[in-house]
């Protein structure tokens, strides 16, 4: 995430305490975004453990440590002081299983950090979102770690092998005895990524953003709109599906935090909008006809690569209008 | 007369290795670089390939470069080069079938290898046949060193594996005891044997290869046109044929 304007020195010694309402720096925006991150922390933590909280904590450190010694090494100002660093690891730690090997946790926030963030220019330029590029590359070279997932510590129902399909998983139990109930889906008592299982944690922070204008409720409403209609089209129309559809996988925890990520997603609304839809679609083709089981990653990947493309075919009208003005101007002169 | 020849010649030997190597410095030949650099076999296997041909043809260039017209030069260029990588292909079936499996299309496709047809244009076209012989040898160390230096991150990081296979090449001088180092990662980053991976250590490379060859006082290699191009020096392209000066004429008028 980037900020709207660069904080001069004076600035951003004032705006260092998170009491002071100061003009809006990107330091203040991303600690919005941990705040509203700390529901979905706690409910790892309890369904998940302290291994869960020990990952988190990993991805955090490689994170902030790989943002230092890159920039140190590539002799650019320190910048972890904006936080971003923080968001992107616990964003990347929500992404993982809670079982997975510290050493592949912190690799995954340093291929986040220093490929995706810093190669291009540090925060405000990177071309996807770091912390998803991070999971893809950790998914794509050690699929078994990847895919093993813990079973939260209070099992009351025991969802043994079939969740370590991921995400979608729920639904392909779904309509067997291994499928949690719709409650337990909603809480996040069910096996899947860290921080993507509890629903109602991760609507918290959502809506604490929107309130304090951190993001605008467009992406993750047509996002999730677009993945429910489509669903309810190929489910011919079965709302328990529906719900088991849009709960499962990284779904809500994508829509709201990462695909809003302001360096990759476009600014105005109409472009929030198409991103959103867009999102949503490539969410669905890849749930319902890929070989693989979970399709937000890369369907939000795969619009962050098309953002410069909707933002020139979304450029606001007044902005036109003001060209054609002058263009008439110079040929009346 | 001998002496003076002498420090030009052996720059004709050396440039190709770093100044202007031709995967890192003149980015060419790129699609088989990202195809073969996935273990170390398959790229010694397919440097020394690629360099055979590049040398035989770029001599038989150079020794037919008066004879051959310069309109019909390029249809010329592909039909030598292309007997050659016949001759390679054929003796690979015969003496490595195990690498004529691996690199598969990849061996045929040589002829069109644009580090070949790039040399036969730019400098095996205008130059003496001892200096079009050390000019091949060059660029093809410089092919196969690059090769070799990506395959072998691509290959230890990627599958955990180091020259996995090379029995199938030290075959040709009847020794097969050495099959590789295998495992050395428990957990090998596959993405790195993939497309990704490929482009990304790529660029890693080149852009050390950019560092080295700055160091050295050459010119860093930037789309800033002529300027910028390690090959700026023998360059057979007239200013006016070049794409970047083109653009920049049309904008004038």
């Amino acid at each position: 995430m980037t900020a709207s304007k660069i904080p001069s020195d004076k600035k951003l010694t004032v705006s260092a305490s998170p009491h002071i309402r100061a003009a809006s720096t990107s330091r203040r925006i991303m600690l919005d975004v941990i705040i509203s991150l700390v529901p979905a922390l706690i409910a790892s933590g309890i369904f998940f453990g302290l291994r869960a909280l020990a990952v988190v904590a990993v991805t955090v450190v490689a994170c902030v440590l790989s943002e230092y010694v890159t920039r140190r090494i590539m002799k650019r100002s320190n910048t972890i002081g904006d936080l971003s660093a923080v968001v992107t690891g616990m964003l990347l730690a929500f992404n993982l299983p809670s079982s997975i090997p510290f050493w592949m946790a912190a690799l995954g926030g340093a291929v986040a950090i220093v490929v995706v963030k810093q190669f291009f220019g540090g925060i405000g330029q990177n071309f996807v979102n770091p912390a998803i590029a991070g999971r893809i590359v950790l998914l794509i070279s050690f699929s078994t770690a990847m895919a093993s997932w813990t079973q939260p510590l209070s099992g009351f129902m025991n969802l043994t092998a079939p969740d370590a399909l991921t995400g979608a998983t729920p639904l392909v139990a779904y309509g067997t005895d291994a499928a949690p109930g719709l409650l337990d889906m909603f809480i996040g008592n069910r096996g899947g990524c860290l921080g993507e299982t509890s629903i109602v944690a991760l609507l918290i922070g959502g809506v604490y953003l929107v309130a304090r204008k951190v993001i605008s409720p467009a992406i993750p409403l047509s996002f999730i709109g677009t993945v429910a209609v489509i669903t309810l089209i190929a489910e011919k129309g079965d709302f328990v599906a529906l719900a088991y559809q849009l709960m499962s996988g990284g779904l809500v925890l994508g829509a709201i935090f990462m695909a809003t990520d302001y360096a990759t997603s476009p600014i105005n609304f109409k472009g929030k909008i198409i991103f959103g839809i867009g999102c949503g679609l490539f969410t669905c083709l890849i749930r319902l006809f890929g070989s693989l089981p979970e399709g937000v990653s890369f369907a939000i990947i795969l619009m962050n690569i098309l953002v410069p493309h909707i933002e020139r075919i979304t450029t606001p009208k007044p902005f036109g209008t003001v060209k054609e003005k002058k263009a008439k101007e110079e040929k009346k002169a | 007369m001998a002496e003076k020849r002498k420090t030009p010649l052996t720059k004709e030997l050396t440039k190709g290795i770093i100044a202007e190597n031709p995967v890192l410095r003149l980015v060419l030949g790129t699609c088989p670089t990202l195809a073969t650099s996935v273990s170390v076999t398959n790229a010694i296997g397919m440097g020394i390939a690629a360099t055979l041909v590049l040398v035989c043809s770029n001599v038989v260039i150079s020794a037919l470069r008066k004879v051959i017209p310069s309109k019909v030069r390029i249809p010329a260029y592909i039909v030598v080069i292309a007997s050659f990588v016949t001759i390679v292909q054929m003796l690979v079936k015969a003496f490595v079938p195990a690498l004529d499996e691996a690199l598969g299309v990849y061996l045929p496709l040589i002829v069109v290898n644009c580090i070949i047809l790039g040399r036969a244009e730019a400098f095996a076209g205008k130059n003496s046949v001892a200096a079009s012989f050390l000019d091949g040898v060059g660029m093809g160390i410089g092919f196969t060193v690059a090769l070799v230096v990506m395959a072998t991150i691509r290959e230890v990081l990627g599958s955990g594996t180091f020259l996995d296979g090379i029995d199938s090449l030290t075959a040709l001088f009847g020794y097969t005891g050495f099959t590789g180092f295998k495992n050395i990662l428990s957990q090998p980053m596959a993405i790195l044997t993939l497309a990704p991976g490929g482009f990304f250590v790529f660029g890693v490379v080149m852009a050390l290869a950019n560092m080295l060859a700055e160091r050295k006082g050459k010119p860093k290699a930037e789309h800033t046109g002529c300027a910028g191009c390690p090959m700026a020096h023998s360059c057979g392209l007239r200013a006016s044929d070049c794409s970047e000066n083109k653009e920049k004429e049309e904008k004038a008028v």
